[in-house]
């Protein structure tokens, strides 16, 4: 960017010393210059154009059109009726109580793995940033489940936790009945603290990053006037990563609220008894299991809406003060 | 110049995308005539793919300009969401010997099911292979889009060397009544011969109660299906029974509320399971099998005990363009002779009457298998009705709420059941 400046300013000063009406010397040069590389970018661009208008822009629009229609899938050549249904999805979305028992789940889930996630993340990049022995190991460490499949942490997890899993025969008398995964009060918890610990790493490398971008002089400064380490975190650390934590709420909003692959796998496909649905499987299995994807559209539209709302809410509430 | 190069992409990516999602259907008029290649899909279990490769070899061998291709069904979570998808998109194999009867009506809303009954012999050719036990499988406007091909009967199997652990007669196992079943799970248990008596999955997917509520439930009520004339027919005596004798499995731990992930009776978990004959052949370098009728409240005799069919019926498929060589072939792998390799190769049973009359030298070589041709006919289908999965869904919700989990009284749960079943079957009635 910098070496384009100086070619801005002359234009910028030949077009005001020019008289008007009079087309200056050097403007058709620099339009022509301007337009070739206006259009080398939308030639950059147009792939991902088209990767958002194919795989976002036109689904969405369909889903949308799903939404107000009884559809089912069909074979293709099939004629048939699909009338407009108006709201009546809609309202079979918000009367029935398994979504809301989803919904209830996400924001249990979201109570849970948010401040866990944001914590844990900045606490664990703060030690890592340090000067630490195996510094290097440690970082992987904390990524290695990230970039874990799922299905295969979801095994661990369920010889962890199972009715004779290690954690309940160390428990022994004192394990819950029913078990972690199969307990209605603890399956969702459970599901929020293993989304947390697998993506902890993803989040502790966004802060990381973040904490790169704080002065060493502020710690400095803050250490002349006599803050202590707990008080640098505070007064230096956590205002310093305001805008990762920004982001770091809002994906793990994001992520946590489009929820399916360990309810999926983890608790046997949303249960016990709708205790850990989310509203993801649900559209999966009401779309694709159930075969009404009309229900399944209208509670996508739902679930964005939902998602939008509390991403802006959280980002007006991280932001403040800014 | 560039606006117009975007939107020729842009065009160009979906018409690429819409030709790859789906095929266009064949007409009908001209495919129900057609001969020539055809592909058709089987299931993964080994015996069913080794028995469907000899046959179509034989087909084959014979009909060189009808070159049929055998395939087992892609992968999925359930062969029947793959066949759905592949319906949808065009893709399905002209004939799936693995079509589940449940999956019928939806298949049938999506269009993807050829009637059989068109074809100038389709009824009687499938009434007189299947007998008396066709009834049912025919859709509610009375046309057959299902061969009713293979059941694999609901019977107890039991690991006798788990029960001579826990001091029980493998020979001779208390199993005919709740109490006795009852009793003797906690023998099998208590003693620690096993961690569960019986361990089928506790989870919600909608075909769950097909192997604990439903084969009990045909034998508590005397062969009842779960909707007969419209109405649900579980939240009755029988109903009740069934579902006190399950929770009581559940409540005393005989039954674990977690599913296995693995099979329990082959780990040894596990000292009985709710199997077809299918279990014989996979169990049988594990487990020293025993099989016994479900249990009823009283008891009854073998021959009065009916149990679920957990049938699979053959299908064709609309996508399928050469539908007279498909139909051919329908006939040539259920003819008897075929029907016989089957039993032999598999140990399923083809969906016959007197099984053991006419295939009586398997029988006499195989006699574990003889208790399964018994109940094969004293079976049970689920109900043929539009909205099938939503109604064993809504079964399926309140039996894991209640039974399993114990979280309202089982009695409440049936009648919440059949109340919603009710209702969904009024709205599938009158879909306006």
């Amino acid at each position: 960017m910098t070496n384009l400046r100086p070619t801005a300013t002359a234009t910028a000063t030949a077009t005001a010393g020019a008289a008007p009406g009079v087309r200056p010397q050097g403007e058709g040069a620099a339009t022509r210059h301007g337009r070739a590389r206006s259009r080398t970018g939308a030639l950059f661009v147009t792939p991902y154009v088209l990767f958002l208008l194919v795989v976002f822009a036109v689904p969405m629009v369909y889903t949308l059109w799903i939404s107000v229609h009884r559809f089912y899938f069909t074979a293709p050549g099939t004629d048939i009726d699909s009338p407009w249904v108006g709201l009546s999805n809609y309202r079979d979305v918000f009367t029935d109580p398994v979504v809301g028992r989803a919904f209830l789940n996400i924001a249990v889930f979201l109570v849970i793995n948010v401040p866990l996630t944001v914590i844990l993340a900045l606490v664990l990049a703060s030690a890592l940033n340090a000067k630490i022995r195996f510094r290097a190991f440690f970082r992987a460490a904390y990524y290695l489940p990230y970039i874990t499949a799922s299905v295969a942490l979801v095994a661990v997890w369920q010889f962890l936790f199972g009715t004779d899993g290690f954690v309940n025969n160390l428990l022994g008398a004192h394990a819950p009945d029913p078990s972690w995964l199969v307990n209605s009060h603890l399956a969702m918890p459970m599901i929020a603290v293993f989304v947390t610990w697998k993506q902890l790493g993803f989040f502790v490398m966004l802060y990381l990053a973040a904490l790169q971008n704080v002065g060493k002089e502020l710690y400095e400064a803050a250490s002349v006037d006599g803050a202590g380490r707990v008080r640098q975190f505070f007064a230096v650390t956590v205002p310093g990563v305001r805008p990762a934590t920004t982001l770091v709420l809002i994906y793990a909003i994001i992520t946590g609220a489009n929820l399916f692959s360990e309810p999926y796998l983890l608790t046997g496909g949303g249960g016990p008894d709708h205790a850990s649905t989310s509203p993801v499987l649900l559209m999966y299995q009401k779309g694709i299991e159930q075969g009404h994807p009309d229900f399944a559209a209208a509670l996508g539209v739902v679930l964005v809406g939902f998602v939008l709302l509390i991403s802006l809410a959280a980002r007006k509430i991280s932001e403040r003060g800014n | 110049m560039l606006r117009r190069t975007a939107y020729s992409l842009l065009v160009l990516a979906l018409a690429s995308a819409a030709t790859a999602c789906g095929r266009p259907a064949p007409d009908q008029e001209t495919a129900a005539k057609a001969r020539g290649p055809i592909t058709i899909w089987l299931s993964n279990n080994a015996q069913e793919v080794a028995w469907g490769r000899n046959m179509v070899a034989a087909w084959n061998r014979s009909h060189p300009g009808q070159h049929v291709t055998a395939q087992q069904i892609p992968a999925g979570k359930t062969s029947e969401e793959a066949i759905s998808a592949s319906i949808i998109a065009g893709t399905s194999a002209c004939l799936v010997f693995n079509t589940a009867p449940a999956s019928v009506p939806t298949f049938e809303k999506q269009n993807g099911l050829v009637a059989l009954s068109d074809f100038p012999d389709g009824d009687s050719y499938i009434e007189r292979r299947g007998g008396a036990l066709t009834g049912q499988y025919a859709s509610p406007d009375g046309k057959f889009r299902q061969l009713p091909w293979k059941s694999n009967p609901v019977m107890i199997l039991y690991n006798k060397k788990i029960f001579e652990k826990a001091g029980l007669d493998p020979e001779h196992p208390r199993l005919a009544t709740y109490s006795q079943f009852l009793e003797t799970s906690r023998t099998l248990v208590h003693s620690g011969a096993a961690k569960a008596a019986i361990w089928p999955a506790p989870s919600s997917e909608f075909f769950q109660s097909w192997l604990d509520f439903y084969p009990a439930f045909a034998a508590q009520s005397g062969g009842k299906q779960l909707v007969e004339d419209g109405e649900p027919q579980f939240d009755s005596p029988a109903g009740r029974q069934v579902a006190s004798f399950w929770r009581q499995l559940y409540a005393e731990k005989l039954a674990p509320q977690e599913a296995y992930p693995g099979d329990a009776v082959n780990d040894g978990k596990a000292a009985m399971a709710t199997v077809g004959p299918w279990a014989v052949s996979a169990y049988k370098d594990s487990v020293d099998i025993g099989v016994a009728p479900v249990p009823t409240a009283d008891g009854k005799s073998p021959e009065d005990t009916y149990s679920f069919s957990d049938e699979k019926s053959a299908a064709m498929f609309s996508a399928c363009r050469n539908r007279a060589t498909a139909w051919d072939l329908l006939k040539f792998a259920t003819s008897a002779q075929q029907d016989g390799k089957f039993l032999e190769a598999t140990g399923q049973m083809p969906m016959r009457e007197n099984l053991t009359a006419r295939y009586p030298d398997y029988f006499q070589r195989k006699p574990v298998y003889q208790a399964f041709a018994r109940q094969a006919e004293h079976v049970v289908e689920v109900p043929n009705v539009p909205g099938s999965v939503d109604v064993w869904q809504a079964f399926r919700d309140e039996w894991t709420k209640s039974v399993v989990f114990g979280e309202e009284p089982t009695g409440t749960a049936l009648r919440r059941a059949s109340a919603k079943i009710s209702k969904l079957l009024d709205e599938y009635g009158d879909p306006a």
